[in-house]
């Protein structure tokens, strides 16, 4: 695209656009690098040495990775249903996928919080069995896969519908199983837009705050992960810690936009096959 | 290996895409089957080759049934309209697929891969991926890789149909030579009856989700055994009328009617080449305009007191002689076929 055949109207509509862009998402993310880096590097290293915030960071990227392997399984085998299948109550199972984006993750926390917590309608069975879900580890698990559920799905799925049933049908025509299928047809034709789904669904259990907080109560060296470290870190006024864990979540964040746009240009360039 | 299918029926909800369709191709024949966009004739070809299930009806592989065989245990050959090469793999491991997903070794795969880029003329290729080819080799890839098994039985849906009219016609000779080659039982499916034409030996003619002639090339030309078929093979001129002393009029053209008695409602089937024009100012109908299509030209007339008719000949024709746009034509029926209507074909 070429500045000069931009009219001036056209011009002011992508002023419009990169002011508002840079006002909600580049100038928040810069004064976050900017206090974190004032406090002087010494001190941000220091906050991030200290055990509370290594061990919540470990148990977000412990999350995180739960998440990855849940949803890469989890996320193919659903898209592969509700794209290769027909069967009744499809249509109703294709909205559910997207509930988790509807629902406030604070009220999701809640609700699994009535349903495993203490007194809940599973809670005390669990209880009863020594299993502890609320204010525990699998509690946050329970928590974050629910809120990184669409992410894999959909895009699989929409992979998927591009992709059509030609080279399955070829590859079975041809002798292979199902199991050669999948695994030297669709596969490879779906690994792009897996790991975009795979990248979206690291950052959103990376980020995610009202559910774990909910759902695990932020107990520092317990339940807390990076993100309610920041939240309790303010709430103590220990600001160079919070800015400190801020920017490194930030920093890993332009990782993975990073991440995307290369496997969005894979994507396309495999489509023109 | 000979197929037969018989009495398949199969509905996409309240679309009925086969229709009580019963045909038989036998073993080394090259087969077109033959019919306008949305008449079931891919359906059928893919219920032969196991993707679509019939609703009711069976088909057989050399007089065994096949309705209980996967579509991967049927040893069918079969080339997809848009290709489907696996488009991440490179042109040799597309056509050793068929062979890796057996076990073959690499070594006999490598040779199988290597005569078959030999025998499709893609020599140097291999290396390349799909989106690096031409339409013409892509379709020459997916032909090797459904040969590369040595499947009994190779089937094509609209094969030529995505590639341009000049490589569609060399792809036409590749078929038609392979198969002389290979002898190996051969069905495709076209809506272009040129192409079933010059390729095939038997021509089915299919129109919605029936089998409306199964025959010889020069069969179906000359004897088209429905209205249908006579209206859909070559370019002809069709009037609905009543026969009254055993013709039909049509304005000033009396289409003769033997054999039908006087006040049968019938449609006649003119072929534009059964009928031969040439200048009288005493004739029965007034050109309108000519048209040169190739080496062809193409006649529009109206009848007097009647619709338009169209012939078509040779450019270099003595008929066109004189012939231009307001002249007086005469017009002879060499071949008129009429089709009473809800009844059988008489002649």
């Amino acid at each position: 695209m070429s500045n000069k055949s931009l009219t001036s109207g056209q011009m002011v509509l992508v002023a419009l656009v990169l002011g508002y862009l840079g006002l909600i998402l580049i100038l928040p993310l810069g004064a976050i690098a900017v206090r974190a880096l004032d406090a002087g590097p010494g001190l941000l290293l220091e906050a991030l040495t200290d055990p509370a915030a290594q061990e919540g960071l470990v148990l977000t990227l412990l999350l995180a990775g739960i998440a990855l392997v849940a949803n890469g399984l989890v996320g193919i085998g659903a898209a592969l249903v509700l794209t290769r299948q027909r069967f009744y109550g499809q249509h109703l199972l294709d909205t559910l996928v997207d509930l988790p984006l509807a629902v406030s993750p604070v009220m999701t926390g809640l609700a699994f919080l009535l349903v495993f917590g203490q007194g809940g309608w599973l809670g005390s069975w669990l209880d009863s069995i020594g299993i502890k879900i609320g204010f525990a580890f699998p509690g946050l698990v329970l928590a974050t896969l629910f809120v990184t559920f669409p992410f894999t799905v959909r895009e699989v799925a929409y992979v998927l519908i591009e992709l059509g049933t030609d080279e399955e049908e070829a590859a079975v025509t041809l002798g292979a199983s199902s199991w050669q299928t999948f695994w030297l047809v669709t596969l490879p034709n779906i690994r792009y837009g897996l790991g975009y789904g795979l990248v979206l669904t690291l950052a959103r259990a990376l980020g995610e705050f009202g559910a774990v907080l909910v759902m695990g109560g932020a107990i520092s060296g317990q339940t807390q992960t990076a993100t309610t470290f920041i939240y309790n870190a303010l709430e103590e006024r220990q600001e160079s810690a919070a800015y400190g864990m801020a920017l490194l979540l930030a920093v890993i964040s332009v990782l993975f936009l990073l991440a995307l746009e290369w496997l969005k240009h894979q994507h396309k360039k495999g489509r023109l096959a | 290996m000979s197929i037969r299918v018989s009495h398949l029926n199969k509905r996409f909800g309240d679309f009925i895409a086969v229709n009580d369709v019963s045909l038989e191709v036998a073993s080394g024949e090259l087969v077109a089957f033959l019919g306008p966009s949305g008449s079931g004739k891919s359906t059928i070809l893919r219920i032969i080759a196991g993707l679509e299930q019939a609703d009711s009806g069976s088909v057989f592989f050399a007089n065994q049934p096949a309705d209980h065989l996967h579509a991967r245990a049927r040893g069918v050959g079969f080339v997809f309209q848009h290709y489907a090469l696996f488009r991440h793999m490179t042109v040799a491991n597309n056509i050793a697929f068929g062979l890796r997903v057996r076990g073959l070794g690499r070594s006999a795969q490598n040779r199988r891969v290597g005569e078959l880029l030999d025998l499709m003329g893609l020599h140097g290729l291999g290396q390349r991926y799909p989106n690096q080819l031409s339409g013409g080799q892509r379709q020459r890839v997916a032909l090797a890789r459904a040969l590369a098994p040595e499947p009994q039985v190779l089937l094509l849906d609209e094969p030529f149909g995505a590639v341009d009219a000049r490589v569609r016609e060399e792809l036409r000779h590749w078929l038609r030579r392979l198969h002389d080659d290979v002898h190996i039982t051969s069905i495709f499916v076209t809506h272009d009856q040129e192409e079933a034409f010059s390729v095939a030996d038997k021509v089915i003619v299919i129109n919605q989700g029936r089998v409306e002639q199964a025959a010889s090339p020069a069969e179906i030309l000359d004897h088209p055994a429905t209205e249908f078929v006579a209206r859909f093979i070559g370019e002809a001129n069709v009037y609905d009328g009543i026969v009254q002393a055993g013709q039909i009029a049509v304005g000033k053209l009396h289409v003769p009617a033997c054999g039908l008695p006087d006040g049968t409602s019938a449609s006649a089937v003119l072929r534009f080449y059964d009928l031969k024009f040439w200048r009288e100012e005493a004739g029965i109908a007034r050109v309108i305009r000519t048209m040169t299509l190739g080496d062809r030209v193409k006649v529009e007339a109206v009848i007097d007191d009647g619709p338009v008719i169209y012939s078509q000949f040779p450019r270099r024709s003595s008929l066109l002689a004189g012939i231009e746009p307001g002249c007086r034509i005469q017009i002879e029926i060499t071949l008129a076929r009429l089709y009473p209507h809800g009844d059988l074909p008489l002649q």
